[in-house]
Order: structure tokens, then sequence, then C-alpha cells
């Protein structure tokens, strides 16, 4: 009795002395970090609003036909913007023509084929290639990869494939394949390392069962890692269109900047990115600027859209691994 | 019995054929890397010299000059844009990895997400409206902030990373000591946490400094030097674009010059990552 007395009293004093921690730092540290973490939200209505407020003119005035019509002469004050969602979008399918199958293939060399000893290196090799900057790219593209494209795989492909009206006209250098090519290799690296965390995700028991009936590797690949993240790979290849509608400095470089629409590959094309690079110090009146804003505004609606069905797929199949190779 | 052998050495033939493929793939997809390599030194080593890190550049017609300009702004609005992603994008991912109810948080960090695939010149537009059309200047604050802005989901979802990677038993230790809670996620939990902060904060500059298209409305680029923010400022990858679509020999020359030194300075970060991550391979970012 006495015993339990004495550690009731001990017990008060303790409170005592101990007092409680300070609520007051807590709640504010608390706060503070939640502002924070909500500009994430802020910042995408943001632009959402920046974009369609710098367009409201133009939106009035174009209304629907600004999407539908091939006239952009700032002069005349006409802006019709689809030679250059034409443009974004024949380039990044090209793109993802040349990008998606190598890519992938890459990510199950380095996932499922590749020994050991290897991986690691041709990993940070491609992490390397993410590095480089857009506007190097570019640089290369216009001096050594245009000037070779015109000089060998072009006259190849029209000489044998000229009958293809993709293949056909005179061959300048800048034009629509090239700018293709340049946004297969600024996405490459991203494509892949998003595929190989989907296919790291395949649980092992996948290839066990499939290596027990007796597949081969190969086998195994296809038939227990590959089909079963066939989600995650779409997932991967959408991000990857994501990035590829949006490169901008690597594509205004190499793509020849006309805004037409033309069945041939070798004919120069312009992409919504490569408008904004270009002319948007050269806007001059009050009108283009905000034409030039609607395109911004264009290009902002399809790479969110295309960003949310990618993060979707990604998301339903792994929750961490996969958005981090996103970064 | 015979014909079931043929078919498991014909299994095994497509096996390795399928190897063969893939390795071509990744040869093929760490090509360019290569290729742009060779050619930045092959183009670039000749003019990189130490009237490329001093002088201002020369007016068409002469030959010479630098980019002394060029690099010290590209570092002006590396700094700026730091003071707005770094304390934003760090704080905002502790707050994802320490409260937060789940449902909230899925929805920031898939906001966020969908920021970093966002094209960095919508950024240049949003901030041009916002800052150079209020202001009626191209100025490094338009500039820094573009690049600030794009740094902050990065730098969030890094930090989110490596701080949920701290073990739940440090936080229970500093608690139980009766150390407050945001004494116990500054001192303990971001303390432990901060090589991958750190990482992902590098990782977040080596990204934006090689970025072009936010800064060709903002901060717009200059022949020489400017130390007034509110002025336009040149900037590395500016210039190099500039040079790169010139008509002149000598400004592609400086041209390739610029981009040696720009992805010299962008590897030796990574480097510097590698080298603060070894020993947690690929555990981090």
């Amino acid at each position: 009795m006495a015993l339990a007395a004495s550690v009731s009293i001990a017990e008060s004093s303790a409170r005592e002395r101990m007092a409680p921690p300070s609520r007051f730092g807590d709640r504010a540290f608390e706060w503070l970090t939640l502002a924070m973490a909500l500009t994430v939200l802020v910042l995408v209505i943001l632009i959402g609003w920046e974009l369609w407020n710098g367009s409201s003119v133009a939106l009035k005035k174009f209304g629907f036909h600004f999407l539908t019509t091939s006239t952009w002469d700032p002069v005349a004050e006409e802006f019709g913007a689809l030679p250059f969602i034409y443009g974004t979008l024949v380039s990044s399918a090209i793109a993802l023509i040349i990008a998606v199958p190598l890519s992938i293939a890459t990510a199950a060399y380095l996932t499922e084929l590749a020994p050991l000893w290897i991986r690691q290196p041709l990993v940070s090799l491609i992490e390397m290639l993410a590095a480089i900057p857009s506007v190097i790219l570019g640089l290369w593209g216009i001096f050594v990869m245009v000037p070779w494209l015109r000089d060998y795989p072009f006259p190849f492909l029209k000489g044998y494939f000229g009958w293809i009206p993709l293949f056909t006209g005179p061959i300048y250098g800048p034009c629509m394949f090239a700018g293709g090519i340049i946004i297969a290799i600024m996405i490459l690296p991203i494509i892949t390392s998003v595929s190989r965390e989907i296919l790291r995700s395949v649980p092992n028991l996948q290839r066990e069962a499939a290596y027990a009936l007796g597949a081969t590797r190969w086998e195994a690949t296809r038939i227990a890692v590959l089909s079963y993240a066939k989600k995650g790979l779409f997932g991967a290849v959408i991000l990857g269109l994501g990035r590829a509608l949006g490169e901008t400095l690597a594509v205004t470089m190499v793509i020849g900047n006309t805004p037409q629409i033309a069945a041939s590959l070798f004919k120069p094309g312009y992409t919504l990115a490569s408008v904004l690079a270009n002319e948007f110090t050269e806007a001059t009146t009050d009108i283009y600027l905000q034409a030039l804003f609607e395109i911004g505004l264009v290009l902002f609606g399809i790479t969110i859209l295309v960003n949310l069905l990618a993060q979707l797929l990604l998301r339903t199949i792994t929750t961490t691994s996969a958005t981090r190779a996103v970064q | 019995m015979q014909s079931g052998k043929a078919n498991h050495i014909w299994r095994k033939i497509k096996s390795a054929a399928a190897s063969a493929v893939a390795f071509i793939s990744a040869v093929l997809v760490i090509a360019p890397l290569g290729l742009v390599f060779f050619h930045l030194l092959v183009n670039g080593i000749t003019s990189v010299n130490w009237d490329f890190f001093t002088k201002l550049p020369v007016p068409v017609g002469e030959i010479g000059g630098g980019m002394a300009n060029a690099i010290v702004g590209s570092l002006e609005l590396l700094a700026f844009a730091s003071m707005i992603g770094i304390p934003i994008g760090v704080l905002g991912g502790v707050y994802l990895a320490e409260y937060g109810s789940a449902r909230i948080n899925s929805i920031l960090r898939f906001l966020a997400d969908v920021l970093n695939g966002i094209p960095s010149i919508t950024w240049g537009v949003v901030v041009y409206g916002l800052i150079v059309l209020r202001f009626k200047s191209f100025s490094a604050y338009a500039g820094g902030l573009a690049l600030g802005l794009i740094m902050i989901p990065l730098i969030l979802r890094t930090t989110e990373e490596v701080v949920l990677l701290v073990p739940n038993g440090y936080r229970e230790a500093a608690l139980a000591l009766g150390v407050s809670r945001w004494k116990t996620i500054v001192h303990i939990v971001m303390k432990t946490a901060s090589k991958g902060i750190i990482t992902g904060i590098l990782l977040a500059l080596a990204r934006v400094g090689g970025e072009t298209a936010p800064l060709l409305f903002t901060a717009f680029g200059n022949r020489f030097w400017n130390h007034n923010l509110s002025e336009p400022i040149a900037a590395l990858p500016l210039q190099i674009f500039t040079y790169a679509i010139s008509p002149y020999d000598d400004w592609h020359r400086q041209a390739w010059a610029g981009a040696l030194v720009l992805v010299t300075g962008i590897f030796c970060v990574n480097v510097m990552v590698r080298i603060l991550t070894r020993g947690r391979a690929a555990s981090v970012v």
C-alpha cells in the first residue's frame, strides 16, 4: 500500500517535472509542411488558369476552328493549330514505333536475359543517356545525325520504298522523320527504366513456375514475365508518349519548322512545343500572343490527359517502384 | 524421343536468338550516348580553353571569346531556383512521408507525378504570363522561378521516398524520450535521410541545369554581364541553342564547346550522386 502510494507520488512529480512537449511546434510544423505539399495542387491549378486566362480572347475568337484549320498567318491574324497538332502526333508516333520495341527488349534483357555482371553498368549508362539535356541532343542532331540521315538511310529508303507515299519527295535533311528519331532517343531511357521496374516487380513465382515446366530462358520471359506485365508495360509506353509530345528543343532543331501537313516524312514539319519555342518572343500583337497561349493550353491538355492515363496504368501495378523510375 | 531432343535444341536456339536480339537492342539504346559523347569531344575540346571560361561572347566575325557570362548566369539561375524548389520540395516530401492521410497523400503524389510529366516549355509559358507580362521585362527572376517550379515535384518525390526508408524504430526511440514530433522529424528522421535528400536535390539541379525551353522567354539570354536579377540574363543551355541555330561556323564551335562543358558538369553531379548512394545500390532514387 505504502509502496503504491510512493509510486503514484513519483509518477505525479515526474509528470510535473516533464512539461508536456509543446503542441505549438508540432502543429506549426505540420501546417508548414502541409502548405508546401499543397503547392503541387496549386501549381496544377495555376498552370491551367494561367494558360486559360492568357488565351481567353483567342478561345472566344477562334473557337473550335483553332483546332481544325491549318492556316497559321500572324500577319493576317489567322491562326489554326492543325499542322502543329499533326506534327506533334506524327513525330511522337514515329518515336514510339522506334523506341518501344528497343526499350522493352532492353528492359527484358536487363531483368531477365543478361548476365548479372553486365546489368548494373548498363543501367548506369542508360541513366547517363537520360541526363543528356535536350539542347545538346539537338546540337548533335543538326550537325551529325541529320547530315548522316540525309546521305545514307534516307536515299536508301527512298530508293527501295519510294512507292510508299511516306518516303517520297525531295530530301532536305531536317524533316518529320528526323524529328521522330530524335524524340525516340529522348524517350528511350524513360521507357526502358520504367519497363525495367515493372518487370522487376513481377513475382519470382511466375518465373519459377515456368522454369519448373521446363521453359527455356526466353520462353519464361515471354510467357511468365512479359505477358504478366503487359498492363504495366503499356503504362510505361504511355508515359513515354507523354514525354514525346512535350519534347521541345531537340525536335525544334531538327524537324524543319514548317507548318504543313504532308504525307512524306521527308518533308519538314512543326510541333506544338516547337512553335512555342520559336515564335513566343516574336509575338508582336496581342492576338498572336493569345494564339500562342492557346497552343500552350492545347499542349498542356494533351500531355495532362496522357500522363493521367499513364499514372493510372502504372499505379494499379505497383505503388512505389515504377514511380521511382519515372524520375 | 529423337524428335523431342531436336525440338529441345530448337527451343534452346530460339532462346539464344532472343537473348541476342535483346542484347542488340540494349546496344542500340546506349549507342546515342557514345556517339553524342564522341562528337562532343571531337568538336568541342579544341574550343574549351581559358578564354571560354573568362571572356564574354564576341560580336559576329571576330574569332574567340567565351561564355563566362552564361556560365555565371546559369549558376545564378540555379541558385535562385534552389531557393524556391528546395524548401518547398523537401518540406512537402516530408509531409507526404510523415503526416497526412493515405487518401490525401495518394492524390498529392499523383499530382506531383503528373507535374513531372508536363513539358518544360509549358512552365516557360506560365511564368511568362505570371512575371514577364506583368512586369513587362524578361528577367533572371522569371527564369529562376520557372526552373524552381520544375524542381518542386522532382525533389518532393525523392525526399518522400528516402524519408519513408528511415526505420520506424528511430522515430519511436526519439518520441519515447519525450522529444516532440517535429523535432524528431527534423533532427532524427531528416538527418538520417539527409544523404538521400541531398541526392534528390542534386539530381533535380542536374536536370534543370540543362533545361533550355523554360528559359527561352523568361531569362531570355544576354550577351553581356548582368548582375541585376530583374533584367535578362544569359544561361549556358540558352547560349548553346542560340549559337547552334546561328549560321556562323565560329559560333557552332562555341556551341560544341558549351555543350561539352554543360554535359561534363551534369555528369560530374551524377557521379557525385553515385558516390553518395554507393553501398545502397538502387535503394534510393
